[in-house]
């Protein structure tokens, strides 16, 4: 399978199953209309004849390099993959997210939490749950040396204590089990103050700083519980926790854009001239009823907005002001394997989501589907059968991933997503998937033009 | 070649055979929360 497209003046055909991304000119991208295996010696006149716009010795030229790359295996290449997705079970559990709060101090317009308890009544998790999801991590973890677990919410500085006792106790941990623990915290700034950003920026593998871009667009969705939008409070705390953060640990500030700014990738830039660089800015999920869901009309200016915030960053680099956008971020050559690329993002099989109450859920963003209830950790439940179920969500259980060229690049979505809207978790979110194959081709197109 | 460039190593079939130690992270753990992304995540197998 290839996929063909032309971007920013680049003709880019990829190769879906080697993973080879090649440029080509315009006679050969025509070419590839026409052009597939089994590759004669020389082109055949049918296709000489169909090329009749074309210098005919040029096309003889070019379809003997299409032919080259076929036998190279970098061009309509087989897929060979299938046969590693067939032996898909159950993993170890690395990694876990900590719903350390079931409570927020702001009230954002599209929280998919319900602004912050998931539906289920505001509730605070113990130090003794906060213990017993490590326990859990460190039994369910076999010979995984990284363990992950991200500080999540409603808002976990609303509950700080317990995060810093459940940071002492997997470091108590550690050596003795021959683990790494990486923390993640996800937050939205209010309760930041000197004491909190030094423990995060001390022991926080990464910081995610929700934010949403420009200040008008910040504040229609993020408001306080009076009402009040929350961008001059944060602001100045996010800036002060970057500035004091070691360079080499990880951070971003993350927006989410709605159908009210569809020209987000003027709330990137606003986010770069406040002081980040570390960026990501996403597209909200939600009901379509909602006002400000993204639709299915909406496709053509998110696309025309993906493409023009990429020829920005382009233009960003050619001054040496670097931004990283997190869904432009891509590795041709060293990213993740074939194998974790059909597994996707590991929700109920390597990674789970534990509430206030130390109910397991496949991820946060099942939290609350009693359906999806895994077990609990006070009660020592744990169900392995739903977590070998989830082992086989890999993309060619999902009929939409097997024939689609992205799939090695998103790798079947988020099953949350594709529960709540399709109603299978093996259905893939149609609209979620065209912004994904979107981002990849922006993505991919800025390589080559960093490449050529 | 004259008229297609390879600007990558083509290297996701060979990474299938001496893949899936499981070491790298889970792609919803960075930033995203919403909207899985996985090939923007590192390989970190330790002996590659």
């Amino acid at each position: 399978m290839i996929h063909k497209y032309e971007l920013n003046g680049l003709y880019i055909v990829l190769d879906v199953n080697s993973g080879g991304v090649h440029i080509v000119d315009e006679l050969t991208y025509a070419l590839l209309d026409h052009a597939a295996p089994p590759f004669a010696e020389e082109c055949p006149p049918e296709i000489l004849a169909a090329m009749s716009g074309y210098d005919p010795e040029e096309v003889r030229e070019s379809y003997r390099e299409l032919a080259a790359l076929y036998e190279e295996k970098i061009l309509f290449s087989p897929d060979e993959y299938e046969k590693f997705a067939a032996h898909a079970v159950a993993s170890p559990v690395k990694a876990m997210c900590l719903n350390i709060a079931h409570d927020c101090n702001l009230r954002c317009q599209y929280c998919f939490a319900s602004t912050g308890d998931f539906g289920t009544g505001r509730k605070l998790m113990t130090p003794e749950t906060g213990r017993l999801a490590i326990d859990f991590l460190l039994e369910r973890s076999g010979n995984r040396k990284n363990l992950e677990l991200d500080f999540f919410g409603g808002e976990p500085l609303m509950n700080f204590d317990t995060v810093k006792e459940v940071v002492r106790y997997a470091r108590s941990k550690e050596s003795g089990c021959g683990k790494r623990f990486r923390f993640t915290i996800t937050t939205n700034g209010l309760l930041l103050d000197d004491d909190k950003i030094d423990f995060i920026n001390r022991e926080m593998h990464n910081v995610v700083l929700s934010i949403d871009g420009r200040k008008e667009v910040n504040d229609r969705m993020r408001r306080t519980v009076g009402g009040k939008g929350c961008y001059d409070i944060i602001l100045p705390k996010f800036r002060e926790l970057v500035s004091r953060r070691s360079r080499d640990k990880d951070w971003y500030v993350r927006g989410t854009f709605t159908k009210h700014n569809l020209d987000f990738s003027e709330d990137v830039f606003s986010l770069y001239e406040a002081g980040f660089d570390q960026i990501s800015v996403e597209p909200v999920v939600s009901d379509p009823a909602c006002d400000y869901a993204l639709t299915e009309e909406d496709l053509p200016a998110v696309f025309a907005e993906y493409e023009r915030l990429a020829k920005r960053l382009l233009e960003q680099d050619k001054k040496g002001k670097h931004i990283h956008f997190f869904h432009f971020m891509i590795d041709l050559d060293q990213g993740p394997c074939a194998v974790k690329r059909l597994r996707g993002c590991g929700c109920g099989n390597e990674y789970v989501a534990v509430t206030p109450d130390g109910d397991i859920y496949p991820c946060h963003q099942f939290v609350g589907m009693e359906e999806y209830r895994m077990g609990n950790l006070h009660e020592g439940t744990f169900d392995t059968e739903m977590q070998q179920q989830f082992a086989k969500t890999h993309i060619y259980a999902k009929p939409a991933c097997r024939d689609c060229w992205a799939k090695f690049y998103c790798s079947g979505g988020c099953n949350a997503n594709n529960y709540q809207y399709q109603g299978d978790i093996l259905k893939a979110h149609p609209l979620s998937c065209e912004m994904e194959r979107k981002r990849v081709e922006c993505a991919i197109m800025m390589q080559a033009v960093k490449a050529l | 070649m004259k008229h297609v460039v390879t600007i990558n190593q083509a290297n996701l079939k060979e990474s299938a055979h001496k893949g899936g130690c499981g070491n790298c992270q889970a792609s919803c753990q960075s930033a995203c929360k919403t909207s899985c992304t996985v090939a923007n995540q590192k390989c970190e197998r330790e002996e590659k």
